[in-house]
């Protein structure tokens, strides 16, 4: 029997809803942390869709995006909480532990990042394109394992989850809510996007760019507008990812995370919106339930990728709906 | 007077040489026919006047020069492009491939649905799953959705069943009768351009050899320079 994407994309946002509640129920707060990661992975992936998904551009950096949104954080946090000034040049100041204003710091860090970085990568396409967003990714990388007043290798941490006006975020599942609504934003907004004009002009671009342009329309620039939506996106669920650990380090910005991110991806289907959600879903819980049988549960992870991406090229939802790609 | 100017027109794919001296008017609201044999230039010449390949020689459009815009510029410009073998989105639908190229102006979902109601039928069907008559009403729908001050179709009924070409042909005459859209056609079938063509341009070895009128067109000028 095959089921409607509408109807699989319901069950699963309930099903990640009803799981922290049935958790606090049973008093078992780290299912509620468990659920929390998948909601932000999956974030960070949505992000990532965009790009990849609807645009066709793989990204092997998109953990530059992730890490800058953790550092964000990490280093108004930090300041925040030591009352030391964070000198930056033009201006200065003594950091923040306000939720949302950091969201938006890392927003913005991450969007002019990605503006600069898609100005650059975005004039090639393939494996050119793979290469210099990898290249900008270890850039990052190996600059905060240098970073000496931020943990450099060791890492940062921050030691009170930050604030969230009218919540105490350092119960999980208030936490867990924010988490889940800003996805449930995102997914909202990514299904709005992608049945825009833009949207659907970024789509003719990953199958196009010369009938795009023969409509008046230029690939480059809807390209790039997408890559920015897409660095802003998973740089706030860095962000979030931080706060969740209460915990930054270079890992955040690895390429190992950025191939994650599309493993997600292709394990939900990509282009499709909840897509990176399952992928995320199912990540965690291997990762949970295999890496207490053992260490190398990557291997297990990597036999079900090849099992979807030799059987089931749409993704868990083009098996579940007989429906190879997003946009069939 | 002339809408959109084309004069010595010369370009090359790398070191071999398609053009060597195009001239072309097409004035407004008016169907110009290109003509020639295969392998003479016309497709090369839309090209060039889109500027999907570099050219030299003057291309004004309503007195704008085109030469050296990008060619997304030149569709904003005006100029609407129905290439040679459809080319539509073929992962979006229908609605989807249309409303992608959607520029302000008097052509919208409903009107395109009017001249081709096919493709209203059709709505929410991928382009991929359209048959090849089917793409091609979509690919002229799309080209129209951009609101182009001048229509181009290269080749827009090659390879079509006879009665798909009739509604192509049916269409392009609503078109002239219409709007005031001016049309560039290349076309094989000289009988169905002569009924909706008001001038024509014969192109050969990538030069223009004859232009006129389309009642002017002689057997003998034909015979010679298209073979028909």
């Amino acid at each position: 029997m095959r089921v409607t994407e509408r109807y699989i994309n319901g069950v699963v946002l309930t099903g990640l809803l009803v799981l922290p509640i049935w958790a606090l129920a049973m008093d078992e707060p780290f299912t509620i942390t468990l659920a929390t990661r998948a909601v932000v992975l999956a974030l960070a992936a949505v992000g990532l869709n965009l790009a990849l998904g609807l645009g066709g551009m793989v990204s092997l950096g998109h953990a530059a995006f992730f890490g800058l949104g953790g550092y964000t954080m990490g280093i108004l946090a930090y300041h925040a909480q030591t009352y030391s000034t964070l000198n930056l040049g033009l201006f200065s100041t003594d950091g923040t532990t306000s939720m949302p204003l950091i969201w938006l710091s890392a927003m913005v860090i991450s969007a002019l990042v990605a503006f600069f970085i898609g100005m650059l990568s975005l004039r090639t396409t393939g494996v050119y394109f793979i290469m210099i967003t990898l290249a900008f990714g270890q850039m990052f990388f190996y600059f905060a394992i240098s970073w000496a007043q931020y943990g450099g290798e060791d890492g940062l941490s921050i030691y009170v989850r930050n604030g969230f006006p009218g919540l105490n975020t350092l119960v999980p599942i208030q936490f867990f809510g924010i988490c889940f609504t800003l996805l449930c934003i995102v997914l909202f907004l990514f299904a709005r996007l992608q049945a825009s004009p833009f949207g659907l002009a970024l789509n003719a671009t990953r199958q196009t760019r010369s009938r795009v342009q023969a409509v008046g329309l230029n690939p480059t620039r809807i390209r790039l507008l997408a890559f920015v939506l897409s660095g802003a996106i998973t740089g706030l669920a860095g962000a979030l990812f931080a706060d969740l650990n209460r915990f930054v380090s270079p890992t955040m910005f690895s390429w190992q995370l950025s191939g994650e991110l599309i493993v997600l991806i292709v394990i939900g289907g990509v282009g499709r919106l909840m897509g990176p959600v399952i992928g995320a879903c199912v990540f965690v819980a291997l990762e949970h339930f295999l890496g207490a049988l053992t260490d190398y549960w990557h291997v297990y992870l990597g036999v079900v990728l090849l099992c979807i991406v030799l059987f089931g090229r749409g993704g868990l939802i083009g098996l579940l709906t007989g429906k190879e790609g997003a946009h069939v | 007077m002339s809408f959109l100017t084309v004069e010595n027109l010369q370009a090359a794919y790398g070191p071999s040489q398609a053009l060597f001296g195009v001239d072309l008017r097409v004035a407004e609201g008016e169907v110009t026919a290109l003509l020639g044999r295969n392998g003479m230039g016309k497709t090369t010449t839309v090209k060039a006047i889109c500027q999907m390949i570099r050219s030299s020689g003057t291309i004004t459009l309503d007195g704008k020069n085109l030469q050296g815009l990008p060619s997304h510029k030149v569709a904003r410009s005006g100029v609407g492009l129905v290439p040679e073998g459809r080319r539509c989105f073929m992962d979006l639908t229908v609605h989807e491939n249309l409303i992608a190229a959607a520029r302000p102006g008097e052509w919208d979902l409903r009107r395109v649905a009017s001249l081709f109601p096919r493709l209203d039928e059709r709505g929410n069907q991928r382009a991929a799953s359209l048959s090849g008559g089917e793409q091609q009403m979509l690919a002229i729908g799309r080209a129209l959705m951009t609101n182009p001050r001048l229509l181009v179709l290269d080749e827009a009924t090659e390879g079509l069943a006879p009665i798909i070409r009739q509604e192509i042909w049916a269409a392009m005459r609503q078109l002239k009768q219409n709007t005031s859209v001016a049309i560039l056609l290349i076309d094989k079938s000289l009988k169905e351009l002569a009924t909706v063509s008001d001038t024509a341009t014969i192109l050969a070895r990538g030069r223009t050899v004859w232009s006129g009128a389309m009642s002017d067109l002689t057997s003998e000028v034909s015979e010679k320079h298209i073979g028909v």
